[in-house]
């Protein structure tokens, strides 16, 4: 879908680059990884949203670029003209099969897109770091700056008890990769509700409330813009959650179809996703000029009245 | 915003602690109590917005006058800044210092780290009750060193060094310490008067607190020549002298000024790093404590020289000799008219404030400066922008360690030229080394590059009497470990990156026979892993991987967990956001390949 | 609609949405648009992050209210009385846009001294809101660049609904802020094709298009393709309606996708009415009050996921609605029962589907008739209007206004005097709080359809005073209270909402069935346009005391 043009003519000039050793032209104040997509080069992305600005914290897509010490993210670095970029080298791959095992080794990577494929291709063993901790329920009281020092047995991760404590979505930290994007959603990027926030340092870090409080004690006003943009599945519908605790979830059965809002004047996008003639999740395109992605609790979660059918 | 706080109120002790810093609000909707006013009008929006940058110092304010941070102060601070208690309570869950739980008034930090443990200090594991462990408090000089902090209105915090493990009980217990000794100790080369020192040369014998003593001891007569010579030529003399920062990165420091002096944007901004926390590392301490009005001195004329109207020196929250003295420099400069507006008739105004850090050591990290200092969480911000374009509040900022600082006033006094023609081809000038450890006469000490490890070793006196050469620690947790075949090595730039290390900061750590390198390699791992902000994937795991891997290590040695070190070395170095991550496995990388630590 | 129908010649809003995000200045009238608009909000949010500084004008300290740079607070009723003292401080102060107003408007004169009255402290005095606010207010809007005026229905819902309407366009006019990229005056629609209605015809006096019945031109046209006479003259509002019912002129009544029977003012009235009418069909998807009164119920089908068409939003914007579900048991599509009853009654309407039905629209309204079904998918939408295949015309309304020549301009915008006209209805003694109505965030109407969802938000329906009056009144918060107008009384728990100032009192509709708000409203009728007051009546609060025996029941 283009956006309409409404006023004036933007002309961006183009930049010239290399990647791979192929010269390339896009226009100026494009990523490397837009650079890329536009060539058909595939850069695994995590954390990467299309409507949230890049926090580049993942690092899975580093590339190499000529004259930098480091690796660079090709998600939020703007391409220069004469780059040379190189997305498939010894140290990239060493990069991203690290930042899969560091990942997969701390976090449940289950239901995120794409990792099982990425995992194979970078050779990528999370296990060979050790025996899994067991699951915790303290993470949210963590001491900001000490830890108990490790005795190197079995290697800590961030599995803990999901979060159940409202009707509309469930809050699974044992996927969340810190990504940033639902608190960026929740807060100045979209929402500005600011429910929720990165809270502690360093692997205690984790999305919470203030003091950790129930969602219900929260500024939450659940819109689920949190929910769209979590790449994890440590967000998720409780229409969703309980259909995969039940065995029920059918992703390859359900159809998606675009329509509008059935309450205010605003117009917001809708994607329904339907299994068996039910509602089962709504989600809004991130590329319409109307909402980019967002609804409120109503478009969100306000479907069920064309489904409270049994009488 | 449309604040949703929950039924928390703050206590009356606490209101006045915010209110200490933010006065009483002056409308209903800030927490104050309703007026006719407030029926009909409120305001919100961007005036509130750009409050923001009073969260740090609002919070300090709780932290200090009540021992920690409750609902209730969070939601008054809240109302108070319009800002959401989440927001909040995730930038005081950021800092070390702070605490979001109930506490005691007196806090005991005890220094665990490196500099402390090679001389006896306590390990983590061997605490008494009532005290917590610290990282590096920069008092290595005297080491194993205790902070402690009494909240109240006001707040105490005194630094206890050496402290042996009967004053840490006391401590615990409720005594307080004795004022610390004069600063000179931490400067053994002021006995001796056949070195002429420039960085140094006031500390022990100006006051101070005084800004007439300083005035009698040269003070200001750069500033007078700056205004003078005009900003461009400021610059030009800082460009030839070949001054480079001396927080650990060795940018040009007359190019970044020239960088920010023609940034077209303003207002522009200067800020003083010092942040001082790679452990192992006091010089900037020192110089805060030891001649407080120097610094002041170099950022207004920094400031002149690039077009800063306002500045900041960021000062790291475990100082509290530091703060102290150089407030009250600040403090007495305002009153002679050497900050404010038209200084000096000059046409030049200038505001210097100190942002006090609460503990962490990522905040050093020149972006996570601006972070910490706006009133957000300290994390590290991509580059680019770099920070002469973008830096502090979106602006064009100048970021220059306290040590780099203070060379300028003597590159102003004496001229670029003159200030090249010392040290070598690839490190001018002088450097502030920190000597800690097994030598005779830690401190710090003033030398022009060029010096020797060994010769910097026997001017601290050789090594103490008893102790063989094990290692040294340059550079801090950051650097690298050299061993007792590298005392030849120059202690310049070009000659400590062509052996794989780096000067850093300046810490030359000096570990003898009775100090265990395992424990050591421990202790390095689990510093960079709390002090990982977590942003990245790589460090916030990768920290955590290698602590786990070095305790396995120590238990028994593997080879494959060597490689899996190694590799990990590899994704921190090349794929972490910022310098934390970057090098968390440079010291350990070190001890590995140059002392064999793990050789099986 | 009609307010801006009267002075541009056309009922929609001027701006887009992204417009907002690039003005310097918004002002939201009557709009609570954090809770009622959430995501029109984002765009003010993004402005605001912009740079832009928002004020907020309204009795409520409302969530947007609390975001703005500065709300005032005025008296329910006083927005003209507000509007003329801004118009007149910003003529004052030399900020009006003299330019604009010569070249592009006309009966300023008349309009300038109609408002001189208008001090600063008379409007003080009328609207309640300090002097120094109305001057802020007045002098943002006279040095804006651009600046988007948005309202709801707390400018619309009185008696005077229409002249609030043109008083704030008159501020628009007065400084050139409309016309223009990011210059503006919004009506923010409150349900979602309220927008498509009117542009559907579905006005008293429009053909689809905003065409004109008494224009013979346009009138010919829709005979020509339809095959019918077209009366030629207005029709009735529903306000008019509903006095035809209560004189017998009208008896009977075909009802869609509406519940009268709560949604009006003066609720017990209006069910009276519906309840007389000889004959009455509802096509609904539920079975709504309304429906129960009904003779026929026609189920029909959800026109957002169970149909295909389209909806017109506040940005003029037409989009796609498609089907994802089908609807349950014996419903059908809502044009489906329409080209059913047409074939009973003797028609046969031919239509393969409903994009067929819109291309026939498509033909007979220009400034539809660029917007393909194929189009309206690729570019996610298109504003009206839209009169050619392969253009899109700019996103703001009225740009004709700053033409260089003077023939390219059209019709002048006429300034309108309005006179300020307090609610029909005192605050008496016997009924002395302001009750005033509006919408939570996560409810919608009568509650019919967000009735659907559990809501962690959600409260059961509450009246909601300031905390000054539930001291005086020696009321606690969720105590059960009574709520009496003139017209009856309902039952609800009391809040405490400091957004609330002594003397003012806030509730909702959603709750129809537990509480009927709409008891205590006053049918007191905007003529011009046919809305309700629904945001002023006078009403007491009484402590139910224990001795009480029995706890009133709603409507009685």
């Amino acid at each position: 879908m283009s956006t309409q043009v409404t006023t004036g003519l933007h002309i961006r000039r183009s930049v010239q680059l290399t990647i791979d050793g192929q010269s390339v032209t896009v226009a100026e104040g494009e990523t490397i990884l837009s650079a890329c997509r536009t060539m058909g080069t595939e850069i695994p992305t995590l954390c990467f949203g299309d409507t949230i600005t890049p926090k580049n914290a993942c690092r899975v897509c580093m590339v190499e670029v000529e004259g930098s010490r480091v690796l660079v993210p090709s998600c939020s670095r703007k391409v220069e003209p004469g780059m040379v970029v190189r997305t498939d080298t010894e140290r990239t791959d060493h990069s991203r099969k690290l930042v899969l095992e560091l990942l997969g080794s701390s976090v449940d990577l289950s239901l995120t897109k794409n990792v099982a494929r990425w995992n194979s291709e970078y050779e990528a063993e999370p296990i060979r770091f050790g025996k899994p901790a067991a699951p915790t329920n303290d993470r949210d009281e963590a001491t900001t700056g000490h830890h108990h020092v490790a005795d190197g047995s079995s290697v800590v991760n961030v599995l803990q008890p999901v979060k159940i404590d409202n009707e509309l979505y469930v809050r699974d930290y044992s996927k969340c990769i810190m990504c940033y994007q639902c608190v960026d959603a929740c807060g100045e990027q979209w929402q500005n509700t600011f429910a929720i926030g990165v809270a502690g340092r360093g692997f205690d870090i984790r999305i919470s409330t203030e003091f950790n409080v129930d969602l219900t004690d929260s500024a939450c006003v659940y819109c689920g813009n949190c929910i769209q943009v979590c790449p994890t599945g440590a967000l998720m519908f409780t229409s969703e959650y309980n259909m995969r605790e039940a065995g029920t979830w059918k992703e390859e059965e359900q159809t998606q179809t675009d329509t509008i809002c059935p309450y205010c004047g605003v117009g917001c996008s809708l994607t329904l996703h339907v299994q068996d003639n039910e509602i089962v999740k709504v989600t809004s395109p991130s590329d319409h000029s109307v909402t980019h992605g967002n609804l409120c609790i109503k478009g969100r979660f306000g479907f069920q009245h064309v489904q409270n059918r049994a009488e | 915003m449309d604040l949703k706080v929950n039924s928390s109120v703050a206590t009356r002790d606490e209101r006045d602690a915010v209110d200490s810093v933010l006065g009483k609000p002056t409308q209903y909707t800030q927490g104050g109590t309703r007026t006719e006013q407030d029926l009909r009008i409120s305001r919100a929006g961007e005036a509130l917005r750009n409050l923001r940058h009073m969260l740090l110092p609002t919070l300090h304010a709780v932290n200090d006058h009540i021992g920690w941070i409750s609902r209730g102060s969070i939601n008054y601070i809240a109302q108070q800044l319009d800002v959401a208690p989440a927001e909040i309570y995730g930038v005081a869950s950021f800092y070390a210092l702070f605490s979001t739980t109930e506490r005691p008034k007196r806090q005991v930090h005890v220094c665990i780290d490196l500099a402390c443990r090679a001389m006896g200090g306590l390990r983590e594991d061997e605490l008494p009750e009532g005290t917590h462990p610290s990282p590096c408090l920069g008092t290595c000089e005297r080491a194993p060193a205790v902070l402690v902090i009494e909240a109240g209105n006001p707040a105490r915090h005194e630094v206890l060094a050496p402290a042996t493990p009967v004053q840490i009980n006391a401590l615990a217990k409720g005594a307080w310490p004795e004022a610390e000794p004069s600063i000179v100790s931490a400067t053994p080369q002021a006995d001796d008067d056949s070195t002429k020192l420039v960085l140094l040369g006031r500390i022990g014998k100006v006051d101070p607190l005084s800004i007439t003593d300083y005035q009698q001891h040269g003070g200001f007569v750069a500033l007078r020549k700056a205004i003078q010579l005009g900003a461009t030529s400021v610059i030009d003399e800082v460009n030839a002298s070949g001054l480079v920062g001396r927080g650990g990165a060795a940018f040009p420091t007359g190019r970044k000024w020239g960088a920010v002096a023609g940034q077209p944007a303003f207002p522009h901004y200067s800020i003083c790093n010092a942040d001082e926390s790679e452990p192992g590392t006091f010089k900037d301490r020192v110089i805060m404590e030891g001649d407080p009005f120097a610094l002041v001195e170099a950022m207004i004329i920094a400031s002149f020289a690039t077009g800063c109207e306002q500045g900041f020196i960021y000062l790291r929250g475990e100082y509290p000799r530091a703060i102290r003295n150089v407030q009250n420099a600040i403090n007495e400069s305002k009153k002679q008219g050497f900050l404010g507006d038209n200084i000096l008739g000059s046409g030049f105004n200038f505001a210097l404030s100190i942002v006090r850090g609460a503990g962490a050591y990522i905040c050093g990290e020149e972006t996570a400066i601006f972070n910490s200092i706006e009133g957000y969480r300290g994390e590290p911000r991509n580059k680019p922008p770099f920070p002469v374009e973008v830096g502090v509040f979106g602006k064009p900022t100048l970021v220059n360690n306290v040590e780099t600082l203070v060379n300028v006033l003597s590159i102003v006094n004496d001229g670029g030229a003159t200030y090249a023609a010392l040290g070598t081809e690839g490190s001018k000038g002088r450097k502030l080394f920190c000597l800690s450890g097994a030598v005779t006469k830690p401190g710090i000490y003033e030398v022009e590059f060029g010096i020797t490890l060994r010769q910097l070793i026997d001017l601290a006196g050789g090594l103490r009497s008893g102790s063989t050469l094990q290692a040294i620690l340059l550079g801090g947790a950051a650097g690298g470990f050299v061993g007792p075949d590298d005392l030849d090595l120059p202690l310049t730039m070009e000659a400590t990156h062509a052996a794989g290390s780096s000067l850093g900061s300046g810490v030359v750590m000096v570990l003898d026979q009775s100090v265990d390198m395992v424990d050591q390699l421990r202790r390095i791992a689990a510093f960079f892993r709390d002090e990982s902000c977590g942003q990245c994937v790589p460090c916030r795991v990768g920290t955590v991987r290698q602590e786990e891997i070095i305790s396995r290590l120590a238990q028994g040695v593997q080879s494959q967990d060597i490689e899996m070190l190694r590799e990990l070395g590899t994704v921190m170095r090349d794929a972490s956001i910022c310098g934390l991550g970057q090098t968390a496995n440079s010291a350990i990388d070190s001890a590995i390949n140059k002392l064999k630590v793990f050789a099986q | 609609m009609v307010g801006l129908a009267t002075v541009f010649g056309a009922g929609g809003g001027t701006s887009s949405y992204q417009e907002v995000e690039t003005t310097d200045l918004i002002v939201m009238w009557g709009s609570n648009a954090r809770n009622a608009h959430p995501i029109y909000f984002h765009h003010v949010l993004k402005g605001i992050h912009n740079g832009a500084k928002l004020y907020s004008v309204d009795p409520r300290r409302s969530e947007t209210a609390q975001w703005a740079d500065l709300w005032l607070g005025l008296n329910v009723g006083s927005d003209v009385a507000l509007s003329n003292t801004i118009a007149r401080e910003i003529i004052h102060a030399g900020l009006a846009n003299r330019s604009f107003i010569e070249n592009s408007t006309s009966g300023f004169a008349e309009y300038a001294a109609s408002v001189e009255e208008w001090t600063l402290e008379h409007g003080s005095k009328t609207t309640g809101v300090p002097a120094e606010a109305i001057r802020e207010l007045a002098h943002a809007l006279g040095n804006a660049k651009t600046a988007q005026i948005c309202w709801t229905l707390g400018i619309t819902e009185h008696h005077n609904g229409v002249d609030n309407v043109l008083s704030l366009i008159n501020l628009a006019l007065l400084c050139g802020h409309v016309g223009r990229p990011s210059a503006g005056l919004n009506p923010l629609r409150g349900q979602n094709n309220v927008q498509g209605g009117g542009d559907m015809g579905a006005l008293p006096n429009k053909l689809p298009g905003f065409q004109d019945v008494e224009d013979d031109v346009a009138r010919t046209k829709f005979e020509k393709m339809w095959n019918v006479t077209i009366p030629p003259k207005t029709g009735w509002n529903l306000t008019q309606m509903f006095e035809a019912m209560e004189h017998g002129k009208m008896r009977s009544a075909f009802v869609i996708g509406e519940n009268p029977a709560q949604s009006e003012a003066d609720g017990a009235h209006a069910t009276a009415l519906l309840k007389n009418l000889e004959h009455l069909v509802v096509q609904d998807i539920f079975l709504t009050k309304t429906a129960e009164l009904a003779d026929v119920v026609l189920p029909g089908s959800a026109s957002w996921c169970e149909a295909e068409g389209t909806v017109t939003n506040s940005e003029r914007r037409v989009q796609r609605v498609r089907k994802a579900i089908n609807p349950p048991g014996n419903a059908h599509d809502d044009i489906q029962i329409l080209v059913d009853l047409a074939s009973v009654m003797g028609h046969t309407w031919k239509y393969e589907s409903n994009e067929h039905v819109w291309n026939e629209l498509r033909s007979l309204s220009p400034m539809h008739f660029g917007m393909t079904y194929e189009r309206l998918e690729d570019l996610g939408g298109i504003q009206w209007p839209c009169f050619s295949l392969d253009k899109i015309e700019p996103s703001y309304l009225h740009g004709r206004l700053w033409a260089e020549k003077l023939e390219d301009r059209g019709r002048l915008a006429p300034f309108s005097v309005v006179i300020d006209s307090p609610p029909v209805e005192k605050t008496t003694p016997e009924f002395p709080l302001r009750l005033t109505t509006g919408r939570r965030l996560d409810s919608y109407n009568t509650g019919v359809q967000s009735g659907g969802f559990e809501s962690p938000l959600r409260m059961a329906e509450t009246v909601d005073l300031s905390p000054e009056d539930a001291v005086s009144m020696g009321i606690v918060d969720g105590e059960i209270v009574r709520i009496t107008s003139p017209r009856g009384t309902v039952v609800a728990p009391a809040r405490i909402d400091d957004g609330l100032r002594p003397g003012l009192v806030f509730m909702t509709p959603h709750f129809p069935n537990e509480v009927d708000t709409n008891l205590l409203t006053i049918e007191a009728i905007d003529p011009k346009s046919g809305t309700a007051e629904f945001k002023a009546a006078a009403v007491r609060i009484d402590k139910i005391l224990k001795s009480d025996a029995r706890v009133p029941v709603a409507g009685e």
